[in-house]
């Protein structure tokens, strides 16, 4: 991971930037992918500046990834992959929550497609989403005990 | 139970519940039909009948592994499972693929498009009461998947894109079989359009069914044939080119009605596109040159090297036995599967494993749509809608 501070010259990050400074947590890119990453109080906000915001319009919500960093703290990142249409350009929104309580506000009023991912992540990792219309879990039946994408889920029973 | 407000005064509704066992859910899928009389007030969708954790499996096997169980998400297209993989492999090692490797990639994938247009062709037909186009339809996926089989030894389960690469030299006279392919699938088409395009009973099921407006195909991010069909022309091949796919010339099929008969209409013109990128494939790939990538540690070296170079042996053993280690970091690789954007995102840790392999599965996000399409439709209808949205429940419920 290569955290480069010098990626001001891009216009998406200028945009970011001027909207809310105190928003971008860091920035990075690897592999001509860039990723911004985002404190978690900003992101819901953000995500209506990135879909209305004329220059961005990024209006297409590809996917939502959670990932689990134990045993780092902060230990839950969520990947938002985004794509603007007419632009034909994508950027990575990330966030990183804490083990204790991970609380997101969600973003399915701005991306109705995150309706399912957030369930998904929900379901599999256990991050709550603040506002959504209907967090139950998605794949796994109701009664199921933990979160089995966590990096501390037993991978195997007693012997 | 609640009770909705009818066109005769407040009324109760029914449940319904479809699936998962029923034969139109093309799978495991559980559907909560909420009825008023036989229309549809709300439809919640029911899944992980199919849950096998394969990304969970993912992160406990090694880079080269993990191909196999890719394979069985899109049990309908394992080589676009396989191509997406691969390259997001390949995007965190940096690796570049020879081009005879990227135009056999490129022809297999759309041979793939077409079979699998094909079973979704039979059994939507098949569903809305058209018996012999399924067995039509069989009839010619039989011929891919000999073609499949031929060259990867295997019918669905290919795994034969790898890493760098193609696992093995494709046979002597394979091109001839594509040859015939080429040649014979543009009447087979024909044929089914005959009997469906201005059949009288199939645009009463088709037409005006499951309307989905481009705005709210966006917001609800469908991709693919089911977004073309609502006037969106997003397709990732021509979008973000992958594969040297910017180097063939082929339209993107877009019609802007967003009903059942709009996307039928799209696959169908697709299917006859793959035929073109196909013919176009076959006159480029070079008869000879290297199908795997120059990467020692990371490519398994041939077999006859083997046999005489001590390198080489090293190699092979250190390959198969610890795996190899990409940088650590996170890629975002996303094709153009026959159902639509498939996207596979890679954490690399440093390790010879994925540390969070996460397939974004085309019909996991399509699906979400049918809520919106079936909404104040009939019963009947609603089988038209999850017919026309091609779901694949192995890769949504992974």
């Amino acid at each position: 991971m290569t955290e480069i501070p010098d990626l001001e010259q891009n216009p998406i990050i200028a945009k970011i930037r001027g909207w809310r400074p105190v928003a971008v947590a860091g920035l990075i890119s690897f592999r001509g992918e860039l990723t911004v990453v985002v404190y978690p109080e900003h992101l819901r906000p953000l995500a209506e500046f990135m879909i209305s915001d004329r220059d961005l319009a990024f209006t297409y919500l590809s996917d939502v990834t959670g990932v689990d960093r134990f045993p780092i703290e902060p230990r839950f990142e969520l990947n938002y992959h985004l794509l603007s249409l007419s632009r034909r350009e994508t950027i990575c929104l990330r966030v990183r929550l804490p083990g204790e309580n991970p609380v997101i506000e969600s973003v399915v009023p701005v991306w109705p497609t995150a309706n399912w991912h957030e369930r998904e992540i929900f379901d599999l990792f256990g991050v709550r989403f603040e506002g959504h219309p209907d967090l139950r879990r998605l794949l796994l039946p109701n009664d199921w005990e933990g979160y089995p994408l966590r990096k501390d889920y037993p991978v195997e029973g007693p012997r | 139970m609640t009770t909705v407000q009818t066109a005769t005064g407040l009324e109760q509704t029914m449940v319904l519940n479809m699936g998962p066992q029923h034969p139109s859910t093309h799978g495991v899928l559980r559907v909560l039909l909420e009825l008023d009389g036989e229309i549809i007030v709300k439809a919640d969708v029911d899944i992980g009948y199919l849950h096998t954790g394969i990304e969970k499996t993912a992160e406990a096997l090694t880079y080269s592994q993990a191909i196999t169980i890719t394979d069985r998400m899109d049990y309908l297209a394992p080589l676009s499972n396989n191509l997406a993989y691969c390259m997001a492999v390949e995007k965190l090692l940096g690796l570049e693929v020879p081009k005879r490797a990227q135009y056999i990639r490129v022809l297999l994938t759309e041979l793939t498009r077409i079979g699998s247009h094909l079973v979704w062709l039979g059994t939507h037909a098949i569903d809305l009461g058209a018996m012999s186009v399924f067995l039509y339809c069989f009839r010619e996926r039989e011929e891919l998947l000999k073609i499949f089989e031929l060259v990867s030894g295997q019918r669905m389960m290919t795994s034969y894109f790898r890493i760098g690469g193609l696992a093995l030299e494709p046979p002597v006279g394979w091109t001839d079989h594509v040859r015939k392919i080429v040649q014979n699938f543009p009447s087979r088409f024909d044929e089914y359009e005959e009997l469906l395009t201005r059949n009288r009973i199939w645009l009463g099921r088709t037409q005006g069914v499951g309307v989905l407006s481009a705005e709210d195909a966006i917001a609800l991010g469908v991709s693919g044939p089911s977004l073309r069909g609502s006037g969106v022309d997003y397709d990732v091949r021509k979008y973000f080119p992958y594969s040297s796919y910017e180097e063939f010339d082929f339209q993107v099929p877009v019609r802007t009605e967003g009903d059942c008969y709009a996307r039928y209409l799209c696959r169908v013109a697709e299917m006859r596109e793959s035929l073109k990128i196909v013919s176009q494939a076959l006159e480029k790939i070079p008869p000879e040159g290297p199908i795997k990538a120059d990467a020692p540690g990371i490519v398994p070296p041939q077999r006859e090297k083997m046999k005489t170079e001590m390198e080489a042996l090293i190699y092979h053993f250190k390959i198969f036995t610890e795996g190899f280690a990409p940088p650590p970091g996170e890629v975002y690789q996303r094709i153009e599967s026959p159902r639509g954007e498939l996207g596979c995102f890679l954490v690399s840790d440093g390790s010879p494993k994925p540390y969070r392999m996460k397939i974004r599965a085309p019909s996991f996000v399509n699906l979400q749509a049918l809520q919106k399409m079936v909404e104040g439709r009939l019963v009947a209808d609603a089988i038209a809608c999850i017919g026309t949205l091609d779901i694949i429940l192995g890769e949504i419920d992974r």
